[in-house]
């Protein structure tokens, strides 16, 4: 795997699709046990990163992801905005001076990023948030020899889909206690779509 | 005689409306801030209002963040982090009750240690 600052480019406009496409589902997913806000949320923090990473040239892909990270703290709202926000930032810091970036400073990066996301929101894993993707991808692409886009992809579907069956803990669900079972955790939807959108960005074939 | 500053968090513009209203009656000069809504004034929180908002309210005698539901803890945190404020401080009291009983001791000259102090024996 190599990550160069155009798949880096690549990789956010695929995220951004995705999360256009599916802003009425992502929504209707936080209707269910949130303030219905979710879709709104990433579909606006998306857009804005698109538009503030085009208009940019980058040196590299830490820089890259930076823009992108500070475009989502502040555009977001929402719980999802500082926590997407500090994964990208923690993505971007970890890579400082790593360009072409390869597969272990990649995997490195991702702990991080899932490091920082638990200590934003205060949160651990069973919890019902973001954090049940993060940081069992984390886990999986620390374990794994080399990056297989399907396997991982899998692995962030399944990792998303496990949320549906726990209670939530934190965030707006968490007011809700069991009655959050049975519903799948908007966040870690939107986070399954942004490592869907790296293994497509980084097929082989692509 | 420069005061504390108090910066109201809320996902509704309409909440730190009222509540200033409610602290403007018993006093004209503490230094209120509002960071109510996102940026585009719906609901929601915002860094970047949170930050001007710090700015407002500080006067040189430190500043007091009060903050509602959900996520406007953490972007609460992430300004203070943020800013380039010195003395700012996020209080862990309910929003309505610990910015007035903040804004009437910051009125009254109070430092942010005291005010502190205060509320953690209230709330
Ligand atoms: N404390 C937390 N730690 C980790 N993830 C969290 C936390 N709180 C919320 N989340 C994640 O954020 C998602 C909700 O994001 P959303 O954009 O809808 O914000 P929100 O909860 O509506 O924010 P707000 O509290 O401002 O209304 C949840 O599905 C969950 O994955
Ligand atoms: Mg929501």
């Amino acid at each position: 795997m190599e990550l160069t600052v155009n798949k880096g480019l690549a990789w956010l406009k695929t995220i951004n699709e995705k999360i256009q496409e599916k802003k009425d589902y992502l929504t209707d997913l936080d209707q269910a046990i949130g303030d219905g806000d979710h879709g709104i949320n990433m579909a606006r923090g998306f857009q804005e990163v698109e538009k503030k990473v085009e208009a940019n040239d980058y040196a590299d892909v830490s820089d890259l992801l930076k823009d992108a990270a500070m475009t989502l703290m502040s555009k977001v709202g929402g719980a999802s905005g500082p926590l997407f926000g500090t994964a990208f930032l923690k993505l971007s810091m970890s890579l400082k001076e790593k360009d072409p970036v390869d597969y272990p400073s990649f995997s490195t990066a991702v702990g991080a990023a899932a490091e920082g996301i638990k200590q934003r929101g205060k949160a651990g894993q069973g919890e019902k948030t973001m954090v049940d993707v993060w940081v069992p991808m984390a886990e999986y692409l620390q374990n794994a020899q080399e990056f297989k886009p399907d396997e991982l992809e899998t692995k962030a579907k399944s990792a998303m889909e496990a949320t549906k069956e726990i209670s939530a803990k934190r965030g707006r669900a968490a007011y809700l206690g069991d009655r959050s079972i049975g519903h799948l955790d908007p966040g870690s939807v939107s986070s399954y779509y942004i490592f869907a959108a790296l293994a497509e960005t980084l097929q082989e074939r692509k | 005689m420069v005061n504390v500053g108090v910066v109201l968090i809320s996902h509704s513009p309409k909440i730190v409306e009222g509540i200033k209203e409610i602290i403007r009656q018993v006093n004209k000069d503490v230094p209120i801030a509002l960071a109510g809504g996102t940026d585009e004034g719906e609901i929601g929180t915002n860094i970047d209002k949170i930050i001007t908002a710090i700015e407002e309210a500080d006067s040189g005698k430190g500043v007091l963040l009060f903050f509602d539901i959900g996520s406007a803890k953490m972007n609460a945190e992430m300004a203070v982090e943020m800013s380039e404020h010195e003395q700012v401080k996020i209080a862990e009291a309910p929003l309505v009750e610990g910015a007035y009983v903040a804004a009437v001791e910051a009125g009254i000259g109070k430092s942010m240690e005291e005010i502190l102090q205060t509320l953690h024996k209230n709330f």
